[in-house]
């Protein structure tokens, strides 16, 4: 092929068949996914979404022309124009505008129920697989209990405790959703916790917290950043549907549901005022999923099936 | 293998009283685990648990009166069991929206959550399967990309949105369909209440007109919660189906001189078949709570409007007693597509 | 005796990722109404011979020949639904492991049912009494009771018995038994074995037998073709495999331990490069 006639230093590096150290090694693997994951156009696909994304809300205050929150009443409900590119809404509030801030939103949603579910379900899932007996079978039941448990209901009756709010519904979906997690890391160490290198790492006296932390919990992680971007979709959704039911960030925070409920009595006439965030809640939460389906391929081909 | 048989041959027990012990268990753990969050949810976060029953406009004297009734005064796990007491008597409180109690609310309420999810489920079933085992037969052709994206989109779109916007084209523009609402108003009252299901009512009434108004009014919001149910099903049947086709008795099937329809549908599909029983009980179970937002939007009388309309009114009884009724059917649909998923694949049974 | 089978200058390439595998390459040999034994390490192409013989290959494999005839049908070019009239009827094939190639939602009885009823018009009651004739032809007990079972619920010597059956009841002229006996218990590998070839001898069928153990082939083959790397790299009569002269093959022979003759160190196979040529 044209690749061994343009190897250049780095790539040789990449692709030297002896790394030299840990850290070349590591790198050689992501290169190798990166390189299958090139080749996947869904995959691109999604990666290019979550990619501008992320940029929108990076550099969300470069690419505005305002922060979306202030009305100007005479401009309201205008059609897309050159200067209103997806129109304005009912307080002729810019909808571009909105949806840009909103992205912010999304991801902090996105983030914050990262933080909670993930730790939550590797220690459960590590503990209870490395530990086994009766303290695997106290915890599985746990997790085989909130497994069972309807999500979007449950997510309803914590807000109404606790009260409408971005961080509440983040909670409530956060508590719903960190069981299979525990299950997808117990399942990893369980076929792990019997290979040769944990025995040895045991063997030099390593601490169970340290295989754990330092052995087992890497391993895991493949399993369960693919399982996570795969979830994203539906967290992103039963996000935007609480806001949608006003449970969740409350206006004039421009959170893509909540713009959807209040744009909905212009569905008829200012069509774009509830469409455009709709659009933006459809394309971001298919973003996630053509990415998790083509991380899946790369990092986790065993479970290539569901 | 042999340990395992020899440990059961101790207990002298046959393995399926294990296997129904063992469910039954999950069941009632699962069902305490349900109520426990829910009495913490209504007894134990609000700040004030019984502001939030009777609203801040009581007097003094209601609120000692409903104060000591619902036993704050007792150590928790007292009022836990008293709670679970309750619940396991029917008796889910009074709602404050309605003035009557939760339970026979939710009687009224749920049959039409039930149509709905219903319908969509079998719209899932009856459409999804095909396109899932099409997509496998013909894996990496048009058709395959065809049914992977669609199943992306059905994954990916907000149902709520999809709603709206399904209202406004085949309702508003095109007027295909009926409105929001089970049927429309001056059909009310024609057929008497038995079943709670319009679709057997009218039909047992023989009111047919109703039956079609109710069908018109049904099919949107059907085929869009559906849609999720569809792009699930789809993806999965598609997925086992190809774990399937590349078993060695497939090939066995083809030795055999066997068409291959029958190495499809006889052979591979039946296999999968045994593995979808669970996903659609699971599909089932989330359509029944994943209604909310599609009764939001169609007006739908069902349970998830009753939850969020009780939400709004701070009706506490009303929201909990409506989640544990959801969740005690979400819990008991997965239950029981479990068990028959142990009675229909043979090596589960033994 | 007139060939039934004749192979010539047979193919088989896979399309990987990596680029083209050649699986088989140039294999010929004729068959008649005789046991030809095909032998070979892991990967030499044996099982994608027979698989071929089939058209049975995997999607992304290239089949190619001269010339493959079965009894006057060219295999290669005949339109898919002749292809399934021979198949099962006329060539039939046993797998390794009845754990895999039976289905296991099924009941035993009902596959072997299915395998009569695809070709012959018979009633269901017919065909249930023909397949309870056959268990017991293969030496099953309990027929009527084995008949209702699931394939989980029988051994692997029985799960192989149920496999020769439903494979023969169409009464094949040709039967390929991909190492039939492999994944089975060495004490039943002969019985198994022994019964097949019984059944091959009383119905005057063709057999071929794939195997990676020389000995065993050569005891129960009247040919064997000793395979390597997807080509026929010598063809022996079963008396005189002493005389084999390929390297290859003697260092088959000879990484076997005799119990009369012990070695202290058995010898490595060697593989030389050239013979791929």
């Amino acid at each position: 092929m044209s690749e061994t006639t343009g190897e250049t230093g780095m790539r040789a590096w990449l692709l030297s068949a002896s790394p030299q150290s840990v850290t070349q090694a590591r790198c050689q693997r992501a290169y190798l996914g990166w390189l299958a994951f090139r080749t996947n156009p869904i995959a691109m696909t999604g990666l290019i979404i979550v990619v501008v994304l992320v940029l929108a809300a990076i550099f969300a205050p470069l690419i505005t022309s305002g922060d979306g929150l202030t009305p100007a009443l005479e401009n309201r409900l205008q059609p897309a124009s050159a200067t209103n590119w997806f129109g304005t809404d009912q307080l002729g509030r810019d909808i571009y505008d909105r949806i840009v801030w909103g992205s912010r939103i999304t991801l902090y949603i996105v983030a914050l129920v990262s933080i909670i579910v993930v730790p939550i379900g590797l220690i459960i899932g590590t503990v209870a697989g490395y530990m086994g007996g009766w303290v695997d079978n106290v915890l599985m039941r746990l997790t085989d209990i909130f497994l069972a448990f309807p999500r979007l209901i449950l997510a309803l009756a914590l807000v109404a405790a606790l009260g409408p709010g971005l961080e509440n519904a983040v909670l409530a979906i956060a508590l719903t959703t960190w069981s299979p997690y525990a299950r997808i890391a117990r399942a990893e160490v369980l076929t792990i916790r019997k290979s040769e290198f944990i025995m040895a790492a045991e063997a030099q006296g390593a601490s169970t917290v340290r295989i754990l932390r330092k052995h087992v919990v890497p391993l895991c992680l493949a399993s369960v950043i693919v399982r996570l971007t795969l979830d994203m979709a539906g967290i992103i959704l039963t996000a935007a549907g609480l806001g949608f039911l006003g449970l969740g960030a409350q206006p004039p925070t421009p959170e893509w549901g909540a713009m959807i409920a209040t744009g909905r009595p212009f569905l008829l006439d200012q069509w774009w005022v509830p469409t455009v965030p709709g659009i933006a809640i459809f394309v971001v939460s298919l973003g996630f999923c053509l990415l998790g389906d083509g991380l899946r391929d790369v990092l986790d081909p065993k479970s290539a099936g569901p | 293998m042999t340990t395992t048989a020899a440990r059961r041959d101790t207990f002298a027990l046959p393995r399926w009283i294990w296997t129904i012990g063992n469910t039954v268990l999950t069941l009632v753990l699962t069902f305490v685990g349900l109520t426990a969050v829910t009495f913490a949810i209504g007894r134990v976060m609000p700040a004030d648990p019984v502001l939030a029953i009777i609203g801040d406009r009581a007097s003094n004297e209601v609120y000692e009166r409903v104060y000591l009734e619902m036993g704050l005064d007792r150590p928790i796990y007292e009022q836990y069991f008293r709670y679970l007491g309750e619940l396991l008597s029917g008796d889910l409180g009074m709602s404050i929206m309605t003035a009557r109690p939760v339970l026979t609310d939710i009687a009224i309420f749920f049959p039409a959550t039930l149509e709905l999810a219903t319908i969509a489920t079998l719209i899932g079933v009856f459409i999804g399967i095909p396109m899932g085992v099409l997509a496998a037969v013909n894996q990496g052709r048009w058709i395959d990309h065809v049914v992977r994206v669609f199943g992306l989109i059905g994954y990916s779109v907000p149902v709520f949105w999809l709603g709206m916007v399904g209202l406004l084209i085949f309702y508003g523009n095109l007027g295909w369909v009926g409105g929001p609402g089970r049927i429309e108003p001056y059909y009310d009252g024609i057929v008497d209440t038995v079943t709670g299901i319009i679709l057997i009512d009218a039909a047992m009434a023989d009111e047919w007109d109703v039956f079609w108004d109710a069908v018109s009014h049904l099919i949107l919001p059907s085929a869009i919660l559906g849609s999720f149910a569809l792009a699930y099903i789809a993806r999965m049947t598609r997925s086992f189906m190809l774990d399937q086709l590349s078993q060695e008795y497939v090939l066995t099937a083809r030795v055999k001189g066997a068409s291959e329809l029958a190495v499809i549908w006889k052979h591979a599909f039946r296999n999968v078949l045994v593995q979808l029983i669970t996903i659609i009980g699971l599909t089932y179970a989330s359509l029944l709570e994943g209604s909310v937002l599609t009764e939001t939007v169609f007006s739908w009388p069902g349970i998830g409007q009753y939850i969020t309309t009780s939400l709004f009114n701070a009706d506490m009884n009303a929201v909990l007693g409506g989640t544990i009724v959801v969740g005690a059917c979400f819990i008991g649909i997965n239950m029981l597509s479990d068990m028959l998923y142990k009675l229909v694949d043979p090596r589960a049974r033994a | 005796m007139s060939a039934l089978l004749t192979v010539e200058d047979l193919s088989v390439t896979f399309q990987t990722p990596r680029g083209p595998v050649h699986a088989v390459r140039g294999v010929s040999f004729e068959l008649g109404r005789e046991r030809l034994g095909i032998v070979g390490e892991s990967g030499s192409g044996k099982s994608q011979t027979g698989r071929a013989l089939l058209r049975l290959s995997a999607n992304n494999a290239k089949v190619s020949a001269k010339r493959m005839e079965f009894d006057g049908a060219d295999l290669l070019a005949i339109s898919e639904r002749q292809m399934r009239d021979i198949r099962g009827a006329r060539i039939s094939m046993i797998m390794q492991d009845p754990r895999y190639s039976l289905n296991p939602v099924i009941t035993v009885g009902e596959q072997i049912t299915e395998a009569y009823l695809i070709h012959a018009s018979a009633s269901r009651v017919e065909a249930r009494d023909h397949a309870l004739e056959m268990l017991r032809t293969v030496q099953i007990r309990e027929p009527e009771k084995v008949f209702d079972l699931y394939p989980h619920q029988v051994s692997g010597g029985m799960g192989q018995r149920v496999m020769i059956a439903m494979m023969l009841i169409p009464e094949p002229d040709i039967i390929i038994a991909d190492e039939p006996t492999s994944a089975l218990d060495v004490t039943v590998q002969l019985q198994v074995l022994a019964l097949l070839d019984d059944m091959v001898r009383e119905r005057g069928m063709g057999l071929i037998l794939i195997s990676h153990d020389l000995n065993l082939v050569a005891s129960f083959c009247d040919r064997v073709l000793v395979m390597y790397g997807g080509r026929v790299v010598e063809v022996l009569e079963a008396g005189q495999l002493a005389s084999a002269r390929h390297p290859y093959t003697r260092g088959l022979l000879n990484c076997l331990p005799e119990l009369d003759r012990p070695q202290d160190v058995l010898p490595v196979l060697d593989r030389d490069p050239a013979w791929l040529d």
